[in-house]
């Protein structure tokens, strides 16, 4: 099955963004595939290369480009939602890019299923 | 689109999926109804058969008279009138969720379908792509 995946919330101060990817991980390895990620409202600040949580927390941003270099997951972040935080390409994580919120339309329309994950 | 992934191009064209926007927010204090508003409005350019629910607190962003000066924030509840324009004209509201904050129809700013409980949940259940905020 093709899942796309909405993630509304921050990282660290709210759970949506470790539980999305969480669930990303599973359906993965038990052979569905996420084609995309689409980060909105304040879900856009899962995507800067510019945190740096203590060592011994997990790096909830990283995990999300691992998720993309090893399973080609497409992590697009709202340009709208994104500009309002000071979310701009050359703080992207790897992984990541900014674009319109036609993509979160379009993954509803291609994929059997569109998670959301927020409050 | 041109990047979409190579497995997501197949059937992408012509599909008209049922999109459902759930707005569960009072207008203002957060930013999920405005923002959420901004994915509506995206999706009428993709041609899809969409409608909007508001239920719990996201009845208030339907009502009359908000004047938002004294918080000193965009007013965004004229733009729910301009819905028609896009051909969004599916709005449903629970009516639980307005009889809880001693609100009526006449109190919303344009036409709604009011849908008990059941026949909002059966409602849910048709869709294809529920997004709620």
């Amino acid at each position: 099955m093709k899942i796309g995946i909405m993630v509304s919330e921050g990282p660290y101060n709210h759970q949506a963004s470790d539980t999305a990817y969480l669930f990303a991980r599973n359906a993965i390895e038990k052979g569905h595939s996420v084609p995309r990620v689409f980060f909105y409202h304040d879900g856009v600040n899962n995507s800067t290369k510019l945190t740096q949580p203590p060592q011994d927390d997990r790096n909830v941003v990283n995990r999300w480009s691992k998720l993309a270099e090893d399973h080609g997951v497409d992590l697009v972040v709202c340009v709208a939602a994104g500009m309002r935080r000071g979310i701009t390409d050359d703080i992207l994580a790897p992984g990541f890019r900014i674009s319109g919120l036609g993509q979160l339309v379009e993954a509803g329309i291609q994929c059997d299923r569109l998670v959301t994950f927020g409050d | 689109m041109s990047d979409m992934m190579d497995d997501m191009e197949e059937g992408g064209e012509g599909v008209v999926k049922k999109f459902m926007f759930v707005n569960r927010k009072a207008p203002h204090g957060t930013i999920y109804a405005l923002e959420g508003l901004e994915v509506v409005l995206i999706s009428a350019a993709f041609d899809q058969d969409v409608s909007m629910v508001f239920v719990d607190d996201g009845v208030y962003e339907l009502i009359k008279g908000v004047n938002t000066k004294g918080i000193e924030v965009k007013d965004f509840s004229k733009t729910y009138r301009a819905l028609e324009g896009y051909d969004i004209e599916k709005l449903y509201v629970e009516k639980a969720s307005m009889d809880a904050r001693g609100l009526t129809e006449d109190d919303l700013i344009v036409d709604v379908t009011v849908l008990d409980s059941n026949e909002m949940a059966n409602l849910m259940a048709e869709q294809d792509v529920v997004i709620s905020y």
